[in-house]
């Protein structure tokens, strides 16, 4: 996976600073359960490799989930990375799984962003529920839904729009995340929806 | 919290963790939020020698512009974590704040801006 953008290789671990002309950053939440394309979505529209922080989720906000195993207390690591856009503006790209459990780990991140990008695995339907749920029930965020195309998957858009019994005009796009094309096309979609919502216009 | 820590200084602790932030969880501004930019002020100010190493690293690798959470990410810290100790930096005057957070939808203008952005790709 790693960067699409083209800025050449970095030496591993040196800081990739914005140009100096950038004077703001707007950022994109990236949300879905485990495995879903969130990580891959990120590297291939982000002009630097994908980062990561790590963040401590304590006992009371974990559900059961295998991959946590029992522990009181763990830290899940949050991917994200970062595209320049328009010469002054930097846009961040924030993965993180939407459930409930890991609410507290993002609802600070959801404050002044652009969006939702929800990915989702046809496969694995009823996993994006609860991430729509929580985005419903905790945000007022614009929200866009990417059916990433994984082989063997179904990409009905209609059929997955019907299945999550979105609100009307919520876009759903469908594409191969690891190509940036694609990715960008699935941003476009969220950013013109939100556009939209806030009053103006974007034809598409 | 923290009293021992003078506006000028830092202490370095053989403690990773929050102890290096004097027990704090919260920084001292709320205005810090991952997408935050910043950059290290140019003005040839050297930090205090007891400074932490922590504090040098952050300012070392933000030379240049960066948002906390790259810091965080680039330190392995906490973006929480990162958030306490950039905003003491920009307390001291180590530290500038290049664009604030929203807390709110971004404008239409901005929107409309990043959409074009997008396009051009």
């Amino acid at each position: 996976m790693g960067s699409a953008g083209s800025e050449p290789a970095a030496v591993t671990g040196a800081a990739l600073h914005l140009a100096p002309t950038v004077e703001r950053s707007v950022k994109v939440l990236v949300v879905g359960a485990y495995g879903v394309g969130k990580t891959t979505l990120i590297g291939a529209v982000s002009e630097i490799p994908v980062l990561s922080t790590e963040e401590t989720v304590t006992a009371a906000s974990l559900g059961v989930d295998p991959r946590l195993g029992d522990k009181s207390t763990t830290t899940v690591a949050m991917d994200f990375g970062r595209v320049t856009v328009g010469g002054s503006t930097a846009l961040y790209l924030f993965g993180t799984p939407g459930q409930k459990r890991f609410w507290d780990l993002w609802v600070g991140l959801a404050d002044g962003a652009v969006g939702a990008l929800v990915v989702v695995d046809t496969r694995r339907l009823e996993d994006s529920f609860e991430v729509l749920d929580q985005l419903e029930e905790h945000t007022s965020l614009p929200v866009a839904v990417v059916v990433n195309e994984f082989p063997g998957a179904q990409h009905s858009t209609d059929a997955v729009r019907a299945a999550l019994d979105l609100p009307a005009g919520t876009p759903v796009v469908s594409g191969d995340l690891r190509e940036r094309r694609q990715a960008v096309e699935a941003l476009k979609a969220l950013v013109a929806h939100a556009v939209r919502l806030a009053g103006g216009s974007a034809a598409a | 919290m923290a009293t021992q820590t003078p506006a000028d200084g830092y202490r370095d602790h053989p403690v990773r963790s929050y102890v290096l932030t004097g027990g704090r969880a919260h920084p001292s501004r709320n205005t810090l939020r991952p997408e935050t930019l910043l950059c290290a002020v140019d003005d040839g100010r050297e930090l205090p020698v007891g400074a932490g190493r922590h504090e040098r690293a952050l300012l070392e690798t933000c030379r240049g512009t960066l948002a906390l959470a790259e810091l965080a990410a680039y330190l392995s810290l906490p973006t929480s974590l990162a958030a306490v100790l950039a905003s003491d930096l920009v307390d001291a005057g180590y530290l500038t704040i290049r664009s604030h957070g929203e807390h709110v939808l971004p404008g239409v203008d901005l929107l409309e801006e990043v959409l074009d952005g997008l396009r051009r790709f």
